[in-house]
């Protein structure tokens, strides 16, 4: 058994260096093609003027934190779900709340609206995904495969696995071929744990929100991080991101409270929002891009124009 | 108190990078140049002195050691209102930012109040805080441990009948019957550090007191406040354990694979991947309602849902925006029902509408029922690739066999090459004249441009406000008062 051991522990180191010595070849290869940074390039384009957002409506009704959010196809309808296993669907429009369910665990972490409209999907602590169709108040379990993903040319996916089994500390953003199940890429420049990644509308980057206050940009073409969305004052991580439909605005909601809005191309603050009363846990922009709702801890989702 | 090691299930420092941050914060706004301006404040009839920052306490025996008393200084504490001009000059924020943060500071107990100590919130007046020593730092005794909170309330009990609040009370009679077998020791131990506090001068003891005070309102807050301190479920990441996991051989072999296969990945230079952003960016503004409006109104902001009448699904005839997105980009006009339908006429004209109803069935196969994924491809096979078949579409050689191998163990997948193959031949080539051909220009030609909706002028009030203009895209220097002022649900 020893002997085994030793053994084990010899290809083990070995096996280490290689990736650490291949770890600083890619990044060799990374730097090698990139010319130019983002601000830059973004010298050239007109800075945006003051910035106006505001609370349009407020949805309360959930008695605990607010965890997840989703919009519907129809741009007006919301699911969300709380830590008290309660989920709720919302016509945000008239803050009507539509359907309540009460899942069987507590913290609902994630929750989303079907294409169709007629369902919704949601999951939490007991590790399985349920689909409620939306036509009965109360309704048996179905388990479903998750959701796929929105059509890519090459089939990819964005993920964040806070909860991961697989090796990878939470620091890194790995993006998944869905089909063969393998890595396709990763980066690890964060400094903590990432909360939340979101495609950019061309799909051919992601944003990434994380404990260590910032947002950062990676671009899959150039496979590397080309920005980083930091202010000296903002301190409390950032747990959840999403873009405006042209990309230019990222939002992010983080756990001081506040959400901050940022020039993606220049890299600057556009605006802070206030209003909630606790971290913002979730943050959505609608599916028409008129608006985005963002959810806390506060038990309130507030839809924001 | 004891500074002990963490009990499992806290997260260590590391794991709240938003707490050094607010303790590098507060060490430099004690900074004697460039710190916060102080000044001595008379407490009752004692002078309280400034408590020192940085120092390490001196540990003595178990519990019932007591941080080092403070020397006393003349400049003494911080008005709210020089904590927030303070945040406000050295992080050039405004000045709502600024109360925000030192709020957060507050809450988190790094600062607290002279007057009204109970309730840790800044005011930006003259309220005179003062910042809490080091050793009491939510990140240095963490977590709280319930004894040294046992032996807390205890010390108030002992000290004065009554001292304790409703909700201390409470607590204090929770622990009593839950560590019952232990209360000598609490009651020892509190004897112990309030005979040990004695010999401290009233200053210092006042100062002590007031910190340790502010800890546990941090740590225990009273009801109806939330805990500042609460994170969530426990991730399941390596590092929450507390303790570096050894990486198993698998893991690296696994690593070692995925980096090979990273390094031999195409990459594309960042002038083109930037200049992307760009194009894209300044292409889709007018399509971006957050960025530069929408006609006739954001829903959000009128209350008014014509927008979404004007652009349903099934309109009559759809909006210019909308029929001029359909030009930005294949996929665009493929999620767009009514520009799907519209695709499919022209196909139609061309004899190539089959392409599309294979695409359209490809997509219910990959995204339907688990149960029906065999029929369904049986049905595909037959309509669209069947050799002899209806509606055959023409997939090349290559992709034919590989399909024709799959349908051997139907799964949803088994289509996805044959159907990006159509995919890439309709963008490429029908997708293009579409965007040329008659049926386009007629559509862009006869689209809707919705006019402006004005809001009725209430004389008594502001100005009539321009719908929704897109608050991006405000001047800057704007003279005005903000637009939006109202609207608020």
């Amino acid at each position: 058994m020893a002997t085994d051991g030793l053994h084990e522990n010899e290809t083990l180191a070995s096996l280490k260096s290689e990736a650490e010595s291949l770890k600083g070849k890619l990044e060799e290869e990374r730097a090698k093609l990139h010319d130019v940074e983002l601000h830059q390039v973004a010298e050239r384009v007109e800075a945006l003027g003051q910035f106006v957002m505001k609370t349009r409506r407020t949805l309360k009704g959930h008695g605990n934190k607010v965890l997840c959010m989703d919009w519907c196809k129809d741009k007006r309808r919301i699911v969300s779900s709380s830590q008290d296993g309660k989920v709720i669907v919302w016509d945000s429009f008239t803050t009507n709340k539509e359907h309540a369910v009460t899942m069987p665990c507590t913290w609902v972490m994630a929750c989303a609206y079907a294409p169709s409209g007629c369902a919704i999907a949601c999951g939490g602590l007991d590790n399985k995904c349920s689909v409620y169709p939306l036509t009965f108040d109360k309704n048996e379990n179905m388990a479903a495969k998750k959701k796929s993903v929105a059509m890519h040319t090459n089939y990819l996916s964005a993920c964040s696995f806070t909860n991961s089994d697989m090796q990878g500390c939470d620091k890194k953003a790995m993006v998944w071929d869905m089909r063969s199940g393998q890595c396709i890429q990763a980066f690890e420049t964060h400094e903590s744990d990432i909360n939340s990644v979101r495609y950019y509308p061309s799909g051919d980057a992601f944003a990434s929100g994380s404990d260590d206050a910032t947002c950062r940009l990676y671009d899959l073409r150039a496979d590397r991080e080309v920005a980083i969305y930091s202010k000296e004052s903002i301190i409390f991580g950032a747990s959840s991101v999403d873009f405006s439909l042209s990309g230019r605005l990222l939002f992010a909601g983080y756990n001081d409270y506040t959400i901050n809005v940022w020039d993606v191309l220049k890299g600057s603050r556009v605006s802070i929002l206030f209003g909630h009363e606790n971290r913002v846990s979730t943050l959505r922009v609608s599916p028409d891009g008129t608006a985005f709702c963002s959810g806390s801890w506060d038990h309130t989702l507030r839809v924001w124009a | 108190m004891a500074a002990g090691p963490a009990s499992p299930g806290g997260q260590p420092r590391t794991q709240r990078p938003h707490l050094s941050k607010m303790e590098r914060m507060v060490v430099s706004m004690q900074d004697p140049d460039q710190g916060v301006k102080l000044r001595s404040q008379r407490l009752l009839v004692t002078v309280i002195p400034h408590a020192v920052t940085g120092e390490a306490p001196q540990e003595v025996g178990r519990r019932g050691c007591r941080p080092a008393s403070a020397s006393p200084n003349p400049r003494v504490c911080s008005a709210g209102n020089e904590v927030v001009e303070w945040l406000i000059q050295k992080y050039s924020i405004q000045e709502e930012e600024a109360l925000h943060l030192g709020n957060l500071l507050v809450q988190h107990g790094y600062l607290y109040p002279l007057r009204d100590p109970r309730r840790l919130v800044l005011r930006p007046d003259e309220t005179p805080y003062r910042f809490q020593t080091p050793y009491f730092w939510t990140s240095t005794l963490w977590p709280a441990a319930e004894l040294d909170y046992a032996i807390y309330l205890a010390k108030k009990h002992i000290r004065r009948q009554g001292a304790l609040v409703d909700y201390e009370k409470e607590q204090y009679d929770q622990l009593h019957t839950k560590i019952s077998h232990t209360w000598d020791l609490v009651v020892m131990q509190a004897r112990e550090q309030l005979r040990a506090a004695k010999q401290r001068r009233k200053g210092d003891r006042l100062v002590i007191a007031c910190q340790e005070r502010t800890y546990w309102l941090v740590n225990r807050p009273p009801p109806g406040v939330p805990s500042v301190l609460e994170q969530g479920p426990e991730r399941g990441s390596c590092s929450a354990r507390g303790m570096q996991m050894t990486k198993s051989f698998d893991f690296y072999r696994q690593e070692v694979a995925c980096l090979r296969k990273a390094l031999g990945r195409a990459r594309v230079k960042s002038s083109v991947c930037l200049e992307a952003y760009f194009r894209f960016s300044s292409q889709r503004l007018p399509h971006d309602p957050i960025m530069t409006g929408c006609l006739p109104s954001n829903p959000w902001v009128t209350d008014d849902d014509a927008y979404w009448a004007l652009n349903a699904p099934s309109v009559a005839v759809p909006t210019r925006l909308r029929v001029e997105q359909w030009a930005l980009s294949f996929r665009e006009l493929l999620e767009d029902p009514m520009g799907r339908a519209h695709f499919m006429g022209f196909l139609g004209t061309e004899f190539s509408a089959e392409n599309l109803s294979f695409w359209e069935a490809c997509e219910e196969l990959r995204h339907g029922g688990q149960a029906q994924v065999p029929a369904l491809l049986d049905a595909v096979y037959q309509q669209f690739l069947a050799p002899g078949a209806a509606r055959w579409v023409n997939i090349d050689s290559r992709t034919t066999e590989q399909m024709l191998a799959g349908l051997g163990r139907p799964h949803r997948h088994v289509l996805d090459d044959a159907q990006l193959h159509i995919y890439m031949l309709m963008k490429k080539d029908s997708y293009p004249r579409f965007l040329k051909s008659d049926l386009y220009k007629d559509l862009l030609a006869e689209a809707v441009v919705p006019p402006e909706t004005k809001r009725r002028v209430f004389p008594f009030t502001r100005k009539p406000r321009r719908s929704s203009p897109g608050p991006a895209l405000l001047p800057a220097s704007t003279s005005r008062e903000p637009a939006g002022g109202d609207g608020e649900a």
